[in-house]
């Protein structure tokens, strides 16, 4: 009764369509022809290509941190906000302190260190009592703290010129030029330029070693708790694991990489932005790692790669070859159509993971 | 159509198999109008069973449908589910409530069977537009109530009502379908007290004089033997005796139910090792708050090195020991294990001081479904004992040992002979004997000195069953492990183990050699059933 039930058809085409998973085939399908396409209608495939690396480079952190949370079975990250407010907070105190340049940014990531502990810590806590219904709350506590950042951006006394409304000499500005301090730091660092085509080497690098020690540490004893922790809770609790523990350590872990993912999207995107845009960054990266083949209880670092690319290649080549084709600016609504679509259709497939 | 020779209920030659695995042989079973009978019988005896294929359940049908063949007033009936079941008359009360917890008595009583009066919508667009009669509706769930014999607020909301109330809903609901012809009733006084338990047996009396059959199912014999004009025991899928109420007795029907063909040697291996070892665990005023399994106040000795077998009827409180004692439900007591008292409630410092635990929950608690036979074997050694952990970096950080763990798979696989594709399967692919054997792996794998074994035969196979125990039987002898091994089924305990606790009513009722006779054990059992 119990061989037979999943040997692996290598090889055949319908085996390598279950393991790679048909909707992420035909993302990936439609993503080559939309590269294919763009020459034809006018648009420039090199600087498309350069402008996928660039936004994978941007995001590729704030998707990672969906990974700790997913293996401790508390589900895909709706609370990113939390985290990139942390990161926020340490970008803008970092300015406000006098840091420019490089060390800016060193020291932003420093600042934002602790009240990602803080914030985790408080989120993880609550996350823990109300086990089985993580992600709404999640995307509550997402809600709620934007909306209470944006009063605090205003309140918070401010002073550093960059950054405070021109009139009033106080209150946040929506959006902070970053020239002058941790402006494309990390891309800049070997970063490679053939024709065109550029590529930021040392964002790269810095998303690799991170994504190299969250795969390390899903290896070590802590981590394959977590991955217990989230496969099967009960299981890990009769193995002497304190389950709340591994699943605070979890969402710790994933607020932390959300803070230090903003200020690399930061870095390469050129602005800080503040008020209502952590609000529309946490449902990019869910659909992100969600088109890459994760599920809400199973994530890898190949989910997040794949991930990366394809959501990203798509909400920039899109719209690109759409405008082209029809004169029309859609970039936006197609943006919205795709990630939202990913989301709700991966929450529709709960357990089934493609490697 | 019913005349006086045709019984209303006749079941000929019913058998019953999961997958092989016969449950019920060659059952007869047939009652008169008005009849009340007591079925009886050990867990697992296929009861249960008997009673689903009776009232059409779905999950007979997906199995592969039964053998033989069901009469009702003399006529040939298959029901194809519960409904084709109540609309013939028949009426079941679960031991599980089904019932709507926000919905009133009466409501719960009438639900879908409401009477209705027309209106003007319903007259144009049918009857799904009727208005619910709530008069009639009152006088109707009362006429029901009152047909009982107790007292019960039909305006009562069912999350607030006690346990019993809730019963005698479902009786209710029963007894209010005017066509009801033969009600079963599965275990009904479990959740009664004394004297709501008293009212029930009235009312099945009351019943039985106005001409409803009912087939009555409890561990409590003494009721059986009250209200019942026929008791059928029931054993390892056979009727194994039938009789009128009036001439039998409760010791002789313990002893149907437990005894099989008396065996002359029962006890372990045919040598009964009379160890008189130190004692290895003590167990002192435990409780545990263990829902459906509640231990009350049990107090044990384990002797180093021997098979300590807990036996007693479900509910009783026998699965609530090895959970309670390895911290997976709240537990209050003493519990000392070579001279040092063990903390409760803390899962940790029991695996800590080398217990291990196989669960009798083998899909919730025992195995990572989605995970590879490697994790789950070794991952408790892993994170209790830091095995199968290979140092990098200077010893800076430890990764998982890959290798390690696939090579102690690999000997648990060939040892306990496992059947998979390879170790890398996932555990969810298993069959549950195997999934069964990973489990003892996983335990096996901790090296532990005392080993909780809740269970082991569980909805397995007769061939992995003599397996699994015959691993546990030479684990003990070669590595010298005490272990304790909880089960349901007594005969297995005989077999296995050198004393026997019988837990009954949350507390030990009794400690016997392995070889006591089955009569013992079944006095023991149903003593203080509560």
């Amino acid at each position: 009764m119990n061989e037979t039930v999943t040997v692996k058809e290598k090889g055949s085409i319908s085996g390598f369509v279950k393991s790679f998973g048909l909707p992420r085939l035909i993302i990936a399908a439609f993503l080559i022809v939309l590269l294919i396409l763009s020459p034809f209608v006018g648009a420039d495939l090199p600087s498309q290509i350069t402008n996928i690396i660039a936004r994978f480079s941007w995001n590729g952190i704030l998707v990672l941190s969906m990974v700790p949370m997913v293996h401790s079975g508390c589900g895909l990250n709706f609370g990113l906000p939390l985290g990139i407010i942390s990161g926020l907070l340490g970008a803008t105190l970092s300015i406000e302190f006098g840091f420019t340049g490089g060390l800016s940014f060193v020291v932003a990531i420093l600042i934002a260190t602790p009240f990602a502990l803080l914030l985790g810590s408080i989120y993880g806590w609550l996350l823990n009592r109300i086990k089985g219904g993580e992600m709404m709350i999640a995307t509550y506590v997402g809600f709620s703290s934007v909306s209470f950042m944006c009063m605090m951006w205003l309140i918070l006394p401010y002073k550093s010129p960059t950054m405070v409304w021109g009139l009033s000499g106080k209150g946040l500005r929506t959006t902070i030029s970053l020239e002058g301090y941790y402006n494309q730091v990390l891309a800049d660092f070997l970063r490679i330029s053939i024709g065109k085509l550029t590529i930021p080497v040392g964002t790269l690098l810095f998303f690799a070693i991170l994504a190299l020690a969250i795969w390390a540490f899903l290896r070590t004893k802590t981590g394959t708790a977590m991955t217990a922790v989230g496969s099967n809770p009960s299981f890990a609790r009769a193995a002497g694991i304190n389950v709340d523990k591994i699943r605070l350590l979890s969402v710790i872990m994933s607020t932390w990489l959300g803070a230090v993912g903003i200020l690399v999207y930061e870095q390469g995107f050129g602005f800080i932005q503040l008020y209502m845009a952590p609000f529309y960054m946490a449902l990019p990266a869910v659909s992100a790692i969600l088109i890459g083949g994760a599920s809400v209880n199973k994530a890898s670092i190949t989910n997040v790669i794949i991930g990366t690319i394809l959501f990203q290649g798509i909400v920039t080549m899109t719209p690109t070859v759409m405008n082209n084709l029809i004169k029309m600016d859609m970039s936006e609504v197609i943006r919205i159509i795709v990630s939202q679509g990913m989301i709700l259709y991966a929450l529709t497939r709960k357990t089934e993971v493609s490697k | 159509m019913s005349n006086e020779n045709t019984p209303l209920l006749e079941m000929k030659n019913i058998s019953k198999d999961f997958f092989g695995n016969q449950v019920l042989t060659d059952i007869n079973l047939s009652l008169q109008e008005g009849e009340v009978i007591g079925l009886v019988g050990e867990n697992g005896a296929g009861k249960s069973t008997l009673m689903r294929i009776l009232f059409g359940a779905d999950m007979i049908r997906e199995t592969g449908g039964y053998g033989g063949e069901i009469r009702l007033n003399g006529e040939p009936v298959n029901f194809s589910s519960p409904f084709d079941a109540i609309a013939a008359g028949i009426g079941m009360v679960h031991q599980e409530f089904s019932l709507i917890p926000g919905f009133t008595t009466k409501e719960n009583i009438l639900l879908n069977r409401e009477p209705k009066k027309g209106n003007i919508a319903s007259v144009l667009f049918g009857d799904r537009l009727d208005i619910v009669n709530r008069p009639a509706m009152d006088d109707q769930a009362k006429k029901a109530i009152e047909m009982m014999g107790v007292e019960i607020d039909r305006n009562m909301i069912i999350s607030d009502m006690p346990v019993g109330h809730k019963q005698f809903t479902e009786i209710a609901r029963e007894l209010s379908k005017e066509n009801l012809k033969l009600l079963i009733l599965d275990e009904p006084t479990a959740v009664l007290t004394e004297r709501e338990a008293e009212a029930l047996l009235e009312s099945i009396r009351g019943m039985s004089r106005r001409g409803i059959a009912v087939i009555f199912i409890t561990h409590r014999l003494q009721e059986i033997l009250a209200v019942c004009n026929r008791v059928v025991v029931m054993r390892d899928g056979f009727v194994v005796h039938e009789s009128p109420a009036q001439d039998t007795n409760v010791p002789e029907i313990t002893r149907w139910m437990v005894g099989r063909e008396v065996k002359t040697v029962a006890a372990s291996d045919g040598q009964t090792k009379d160890k008189e070892g130190e004692t290895i665990l003590k167990v002192e005023k435990l409780w545990v708050d263990m829902p459906g399994e509640i231990v009350r106040n049990v107090n044990l000795e384990v002797k180093e090195g021997e098979i300590f077998g807990i036996g007693g009827l479900a509910g009783q409180g026998k699965l609530g020991i090895p959970n309670g004692i390895m911290g997976l439900y709240q537990a209050g007591g003493r519990v000392t294990f070579e001279g040092k008292e063990i903390p409760l409630n803390s899962p940790r410092k029991c695996l800590d001081a080398s217990f291990a635990f196989v669960s009798e929950d083998r899909r919730g608690v025992g195995l990572l479904l989605d995970e590879s036979l490697e994790w789950n074997v070794a991952f408790p050694a892993m994170q209790i004992q830091n095995r199968f952990l290979k140092p990098a970096l200077g010893g800076l950080i430890r990764f998982r040992d890959e290798k390690a763990i696939q090579e102690i798979t690999q000997k648990y696989i060939d040892e306990l002979a496992i059947k998979c594709t390879s170790s890398r399967q996932k555990a969810r692919e298993l069959s549950g004997g195997n999934q069964q054997k990973v489990c003892l792996a996983k335990a096996f794998a901790l090296s532990p000195r005392l080993l909780f074994v809740s269970e082991p035969t569980r909805g397995i196979d007769v061939g992995a069953k003599a397996l699994v125990l015959e691993a546990l039987k030479q684990f003990n002898r070669e590595n010298h492990v005490t272990i304790v091994i909880v089960s349901s089924e007594l005969e297995e305990l005989r077999t296995s183990c050198d004393r026997i606790a019988i837990v009954s009513g949350g507390k030990v009722a009794g400690i016997l050699p392995a070889s006591s006779s089955v009569e013992e054990f079944g006095t023991l059992m149903l003593s203080q059933v509560r």
